[in-house]
């Protein structure tokens, strides 16, 4: 049964160092407000998996608090590079991390096969492409009934997944809707789950906009629920806001540079408290 | 209308390869340009599918983000991510991949890993997404980029996403695959693999281009097809209308 938690309370509970972590959300519900507490509260030495880092990853890079990610594209959407990802993989700061990279098809199967309790998720994937021999988490099998040479990636079994979402209800369940990436997969794959949500109302199944065929991610699979108002901002919750473009191409500049990134960062996270971050 | 840019010869050129009623998916940036400007002229039918979900999506303005909320919000359906890649790219529903890539070699391999060496990268590009297996899923792929030496090479570092192979028959032999690229539409020209070395040859010079021009801005000794075709000039309507398309776009990304 989840638990209705401040943003601060879950993240030090379930985020432990060296734990391997997964804050998903595919463009749209990426959980910045709980990347910032993760942030504030120093953790070190994560493993760190999401199909895009995006900006989130790229602030808990640059904050020191990743060991290893796992990704399959490593881009600031639509503007350029990841600035702090590049420069901890070309320059080691601000220090060295290990990357394991993927294609989205790879890890949207491995997520899928870690919430279906499998060890592994296979598909036709990888032909003739040199990420296997980059990345050793990538294997072919043959088909036991067709003999088709197929890819096979582990699946995903974070520690702990963290999602945004529109909105949950008294009993903790949750509605995400729009796009909604791997959500649902990465709370079931996951050992815990933190599910940062915009609003609580009484009850879902009473809600105008329910349906037989919401997606509903029920109380019982999570483990803890957070209020976290604007939680996805910079990227968006889809009846909520919009995604921030204008902000996505300004951390490009922010980004750039060592220095107007750790002022970014001094500003924006370490001197805002959580409750700053819509933790309510 | 004879006033246009290459840019725009290269994106009118792009958005003729798709026929109307094609099911695309289409990689963000050029793709994604090309392909609604295909779905606003001649292909009112083609459906476009991008990676976050949105099947059969008609976005108003050119997403920034693979998954804006135009894109989800102007779609006649939004699935899950593993879905889109499982059900609808692997299981074959998808005719044609639109991809642009930062290097392309002459085997149509494309490059979105890195520049140098692994290890210690001199260039840390944002890696493979979903190409490689639109690449090797979809029935064929069009492939758009800006021409230049830099992004034309022999040899690509890293082949991130299967054209033909290091050798040209990287597909040879393989069940279940795409015929993979047919096309590669630049500013300059396009062109298309040889049907049996599979190196890409040019077919078409864009008007105003020589083979020269061609040959500077290509890293292997580039060949033309034996009758090389002009390629037909854009059309005053699709040049109004891409400009709309753009006009509105930024506009709307700079948070007006």
């Amino acid at each position: 049964m989840a638990e209705f938690l401040s943003l601060h309370d879950a993240v030090a509970r379930y985020v432990e160092d060296g734990a391997t972590v997964a804050m998903e959300g595919f463009t749209h519900l990426i959980p910045f407000a709980a990347g910032h507490e993760v942030i504030r509260q120093k953790k070190r030495d994560l493993t760190l998996i999401r199909l895009t880092p995006d900006l989130i990853y790229d602030q808990l890079i640059g904050a020191g608090c990743a060991k290893k990610v796992i990704f399959s594209w490593g881009g600031n959407p639509g503007v350029g590079s990841l600035h702090r990802l590049r420069d901890a993989v070309e320059k080691g700061w601000p220090h060295k991390i290990e990357i394991l990279e993927h294609s989205h098809a790879a890890m949207a199967c491995a997520f899928e096969a870690g919430a279906a309790g499998l060890p592994l998720a296979v598909l036709r994937g990888y032909v003739g492409s040199e990420l296997p021999n980059v990345n050793d988490q990538i294997k072919f099998i043959e088909c036991p009934f067709t003999g088709e040479r197929l890819a096979a990636v582990p699946s995903v079994r974070p520690d702990v997944s963290i999602v945004h979402a529109q909105k949950a209800d008294r009993k903790g369940n949750v509605l995400v809707e729009g796009i909604v990436g791997v959500q649902k997969e990465a709370v079931l794959a996951a050992r815990h789950s933190i599910v940062t949500v915009e609003e609580i109302v009484d009850d879902l199944t009473t809600q105008p906009d329910y349906h037989p065929n919401t997606c509903i991610i029920p109380g019982w699979a999570i483990s803890a629920v957070v209020v976290a108002v604007k939680g996805a901002y910079p990227s968006y919750t889809h009846g909520y806001y919009d995604r921030d473009n204008r902000f996505y191409k300004e951390w490009d500049v922010i980004a750039r540079d060592r220095d107007t990134f750790t002022a970014w960062l001094d500003a924006n996270v370490y001197n805002a408290s959580s409750s700053a971050e819509g933790d309510a | 209308m004879t006033d246009y840019t290459s840019a725009e010869m290269m994106t009118v050129t792009a958005a003729r390869a798709l026929e109307n009623g094609m099911t695309c998916f289409v990689g963000i940036g050029l793709p994604s340009e090309a392909a609604n400007l295909a779905r606003l002229t001649h292909a009112p039918d083609v459906v476009l599918i991008y990676e976050s979900g949105t099947l059969q999506t008609k976005p108003e303005v050119l997403p920034l983000s693979i998954g804006d909320g135009e894109l989800c919000e102007s779609a006649l359906t939004t699935v899950a991510v593993p879905e889109m890649f499982r059900y609808w790219l692997q299981g074959g529903k998808v005719n044609v991949g639109f991809l642009g890539t930062a290097q392309i070699d002459r085997f149509a391999n494309l490059n979105t890993t890195l520049i140098g060496d692994y290890q210690s990268p001199k260039v840390r590009l944002p890696g493979g997404g979903g190409a490689p297996e639109i690449a090797t899923n979809a029935g064929e792929v069009f492939i758009t980029l800006k021409h230049s030496k830099r992004a034309f090479v022999k040899d690509v570092d890293f082949v991130t996403t299967l054209g033909f192979g290091r050798d040209g028959k990287g597909r040879d032999g393989v069940p279940n695959i795409g015929k993979g690229p047919t096309r590669v539409i630049t500013d300059l020209c396009v062109m298309k693999p040889d049907p049996a070395t599979k190196e890409l040859t040019v077919v078409s010079l864009h008007p105003g281009v020589t083979r020269d021009d061609v040959i500077q801005a290509t890293g292997w000794e580039i060949r033309f097809a034996e009758t090389l075709e002009s390629t037909p000039v854009p059309e005053a309507n699709e040049l109004e209308i891409l400009r709309e398309l753009k006009a509105r776009t930024d506009r709307k990304h700079a948070g007006a």
